[in-house]
């Protein structure tokens, strides 16, 4: 076999869907929410680039037709928000308040426990923005003095993490309504989490697309405002 | 289904011009994603003319990001040097974030759930 077809872009891209659809049966066989497929996807997809050497933009020559849904798949999160669109303006004021307050304890949270363990600055500021969407986490990171690829690995592994123990700490947490844990995990864990939050029940996942979305905004508009001042502490 | 296309890659379009225009600092599929959520509230678009293309995109979500994850592949060096600390902030403030958005949710809703029902009483009192 010719080595070059190892890295055919056809090749690469099949290898992620068969791959991801081999973890997804894996998982459900398992029950295990750590089988995470993207978390596998990934794990065997770069174990097989680093062994035949190829690098990452070879890669995205077909990864970035995958990656081009990302955006349409956001976009679609708007149906389960318009379903639960009455219920949303009915309480307003909680749902607001609430959001405000998981942006700011998680601002304050990751860079004080980054600090704490020794992390320099320039990834101090990549991991602020981590629990928003990929795009809008990267365009404040690099706004803030991060490390924008850093960011983005940092925003999903943080998605992956929310959508397998999401569940165990709203349980942990004495968080009872659908509507208060769909909120979390979509404000902690982005669209990854509202992936998982998907599979709960619609409401569910309609929350938790609130909640993504209006931290997503929240943290674009906050962060560095925030960050000011902390640097001022 | 091509209807469907057209309209969701064209509200995605149209969150793109206007993140452009304004210059924004929010990415256009979150502005795409509350165009679909205005769109189908006035009824400029039907819940019919979208939704299989939707639900098909959000059972999907995760697949959507497997490419950048594996672009990770590119932090390898930062990300052994700084394990810990990027491992420690990441749960350590993920776990913040779910127990106190949820916690404060919940508490704010009793408060005004009361307040609420302390008026219906109060009416139905008069």
């Amino acid at each position: 076999m010719e080595s070059s077809f190892l890295e055919n872009k056809y090749l690469l891209i099949s290898l992620t869907f068969l791959i991801y659809i081999g973890a997804q049966k894996l998982q459900k066989v398992c029950g295990l929410k750590l089988l995470n497929p993207i978390l596998i996807t990934m794990c065997v997809m770069m174990c097989y680039l680093l062994s035949f050497n190829i690098d990452y933009d070879t890669y995205q020559e077909g990864g970035r037709f995958i990656e081009f849904w990302l955006k349409p798949a956001i976009v679609a999160l708007g149906v389960p928000l318009y379903k639960q669109l009455s219920t949303i303006r009915r309480q307003m004021l909680p749902l607001l308040i609430a959001e405000i307050a998981g942006c700011v304890a998680g601002l304050f949270s990751v860079i004080i426990i980054a600090r704490f363990l020794g992390a320099s600055q320039e990834v101090v500021m990549s991991l602020a923005p981590k629990a928003v969407t990929t795009p809008i986490a990267m365009e404040v990171s690099s706004a803030i003095g991060g490390i924008p690829a850093l960011t983005a690995a940092v925003v999903v592994s943080t998605g992956v993490f929310g959508g397998i123990a999401g569940f165990q700490i709203i349980k942990y947490s004495k968080i009872k309504s659908s509507i208060a844990g769909g909120l979390s995990i979509g404000t902690a864990a982005h669209a990854i989490g509202t992936s998982a939050a998907m599979e709960q029940s619609e409401r569910y996942g309609a929350y938790s697309s609130l909640g993504l979305t209006v931290n997503g905004l929240l943290t674009a508009l906050l962060a560095p405002f925030l960050l000011e001042i902390m640097g001022l502490l | 289904m091509i209807l469907q296309f057209g309209i969701l890659l064209g509200l995605l379009a149209l969150g793109e011009l206007i993140v452009n225009t304004f210059g924004l600092p929010i990415p256009s599929s979150i502005i795409g994603m509350i165009l679909l959520t205005a769109s189908l509230h006035f009824g400029i678009v039907k819940l019919n003319q979208v939704e299989q293309l939707t639900n098909f995109l959000l059972k999907n979500l995760g697949f959507f990001f497997v490419p950048a994850a594996i672009g990770l592949i590119n932090s390898l060096g930062v990300l052994k040097d700084e394990l810990l600390a990027i491992v420690g902030a990441s749960i350590g403030s993920t776990i913040i974030i779910i127990a106190v958005t949820g916690q404060v949710y919940q508490l704010v809703r009793k408060a005004t759930s009361r307040r609420n029902r302390k008026d219906i009483k109060l009416s139905q009192e008069k």
